[in-house]
């Protein structure tokens, strides 16, 4: 792999950026594999690299059945914390969050993490004492949280509305300074790039479209470019996990879902945080473009369909400029959707399954960008091992039966409550 | 947006209604369902790629619950029929 650095910058800007390397092979599927990952969105691509770095198996191949990046990992709106109650999850996404801290230096590859705080908006005194108690559990976990009170939010984004007649008044928030955001796609791209430089055989175009069980074993996949025998098979499709689990007869405790998100024509630089209100169902980011992102709820109805729809664009929409008044001059650059894969308990199922050799990373709901370095970490050594890591044991398919669900919020089994 | 021809009230834009999930799950006999049986009532699901048969509920409308039969691909409404009644046949 040719390393990028500011000389071979320099080197590429002599020649007018004719000459650049392809990041990564574009290989003709072999016959068999040791592993084979379905789904080439940024949580497949992390397992094959951890798998090949971290646990010497590099005949691994992704497949994926359109190009790098296409599903949620390029529709989603970057914001990455691990700003969570409950201690699996806290425990989980802090080693994912330590891992954003590295990425750029761990791929050679520019991912643009920018931890520029993520603020959660408290609205009522009951939210200020639920964010004081997830606050004080944050940090017990050793996680940084700061409690702001109505001032403090005022000094960080004076461009909320403060005044008398506000819709969403401002009693304080909850912020963690680490959180932030980072570039998506380059998060696909940088770690396809270090998989393929460790003998990752990363297949675009390839769509899995059965999987070979002989009793209760996997075998391997058809897919639209042959069949390809696997020695194990690990699963990092997001919102298709229902879709493709089934083809190797399995149900699961998900749903799948539309969430869609906008942006704004661009803007000079105005909003140097992420600020997210639950009250309000809608949270918005500024983009180094000058793009303010944002979105906020689900449709809320079973959906495999990757396109917008006016009613949920108008409610996060109408909430934005209840929060910002002056958000309401701007134009709607554009906005899109992408296919959620909603849990029941709202927290991911990384582990194995009934079926031996198969393996799933699903169920991400609405954060599972902000997941992707852990994940692959803790789902490349589920499969290598053929058992979790400590970090992912909590994430068992079997927590539905045995009672153990993770349920941040408290909401019950409906997978759009979380 | 999708235009819901609710069963008593008529056809009724989006905003209107709220989903209720999959439908026909039956809750499992109490003292015969094992551990599993009750982890698939309460949180395991179809989930199809295609035709789905799920429960809305007329919320600022009459207040009824009914069945739809949708294609969650297209969003295409196939059929709409009431609470007691079975699937349709040949959707
Ligand atoms: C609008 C929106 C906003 C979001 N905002 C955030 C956020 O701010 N922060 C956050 O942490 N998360 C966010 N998310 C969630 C996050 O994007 C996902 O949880 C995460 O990207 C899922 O993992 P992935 O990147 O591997 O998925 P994907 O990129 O979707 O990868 C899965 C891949 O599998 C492929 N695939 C599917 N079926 C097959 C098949 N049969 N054969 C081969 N390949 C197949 C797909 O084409 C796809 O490329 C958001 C999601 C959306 C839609
Ligand atoms: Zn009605």
């Amino acid at each position: 792999m040719a390393r990028y650095s500011i000389f071979s910058l320099a080197r590429h800007a002599l020649r007018h950026h004719e000459d650049w390397p392809r990041a990564w092979r574009d290989p003709q599927p072999k016959p068999a594999y040791d592993v084979v990952i379905v789904g080439g969105g940024g949580h497949g691509l992390a397992t094959a690299y951890y798998l090949a770095k971290n646990h010497g198996i590099s005949n691994v191949a992704v497949l994926e059945k359109g190009w790098l990046g296409g599903g949620n990992t390029g529709r989603n709106t970057t914001i990455v914390r691990s700003n969570y109650l409950l201690p699996a999850n806290a425990r989980f996404y802090e080693h994912s969050l330590k891992l954003w801290e590295g990425l750029s230096r761990e791929l050679n590859y520019n991912v643009m993490f920018s931890q520029r705080g993520v603020l959660n908006l408290a609205h009522s005194d009951a939210q200020m004492d639920a964010y004081a108690r997830r606050g004080n559990a944050m940090r017990l976990n050793g996680i940084d949280a700061v409690l702001l009170d109505r001032d403090g939010v005022r000094d960080m984004v004076p461009q909320l509305d403060f005044s008398a007649a506000a819709r969403f008044p401002i009693r304080g928030g909850l912020l963690q300074p680490r959180g932030g955001t980072a570039r998506h796609d380059a998060v696909a791209w940088g770690f396809a790039r270090a998989a393929d430089a460790r003998g990752v055989d990363i297949i675009q175009n390839c769509e899995v479209t059965g999987i070979l069980r002989e009793g209760d074993r996997v075998t391997g996949v058809e897919t639209t470019r042959g069949t390809i025998r696997a020695g194990k098979i690990g699963l990092a499709v997001a919102g298709h996990t229902g879709h493709v689990a089934a083809m190797a007869g399995l149900r699961l405790p998900i749903e799948s879902h539309l969430l869609q998100a906008a942006v704004s024509e661009p803007l000079k630089p105005l909003l140097d945080t992420v600020v997210t209100s639950g009250a309000a169902h809608v949270y918005v980011s500024q983009s180094d473009k000058g793009e303010l992102v944002f979105g906020g709820d689900l449709d809320f109805y079973n959906s495999y369909a990757q396109r917008g729809n006016l009613p949920a664009i108008a409610s996060f929409t109408t909430a934005l400029i209840a929060l910002f008044p002056g958000f309401g001059r701007l134009r709607l650059m554009r906005h899109w959707g992408g296919v959620m894969d909603m849990t029941m308990d709202g927290s991911p199922i990384i582990g194995k399954t009934p079926l031996r050799n198969f393996y799933i990373d699903g169920g991400w709901c609405y954060g599972g960008f902000k997941a992707t370095p852990g994940s692959g970490w803790v789902f490349a050594h589920t499969i290598a091992n053929d058992a979790p890591h400590p970090l992912n044991e909590a994430f068992s398919l079997e927590r539905f039966a045995s009672g153990h669900v993770i349920d941040e919020r408290g909401a019950g089994p409906v997978p759009g409550a979380h | 947006m999708l235009l819901i021809p609710c069963p008593w009230c008529g056809p009724r834009e989006e905003g209107e209604f709220a989903p209720g999930g999959e439908g026909h799950i039956r809750r499992p006999e109490p003292q015969a369902a094992s551990d599993q049986d009750w982890a698939e009532y309460l949180y395991y699901r179809t989930n199809p790629k295609g035709l789905h048969f799920e429960r809305w509920v007329h919320a600022a409308g009459c207040r009824r619950w009914f069945n739809v039969a949708r294609d969650t691909v297209t969003h295409e409404i196939r059929a709409v029929y009431k609470m007691s009644e079975n699937r349709p046949e040949g959707l």
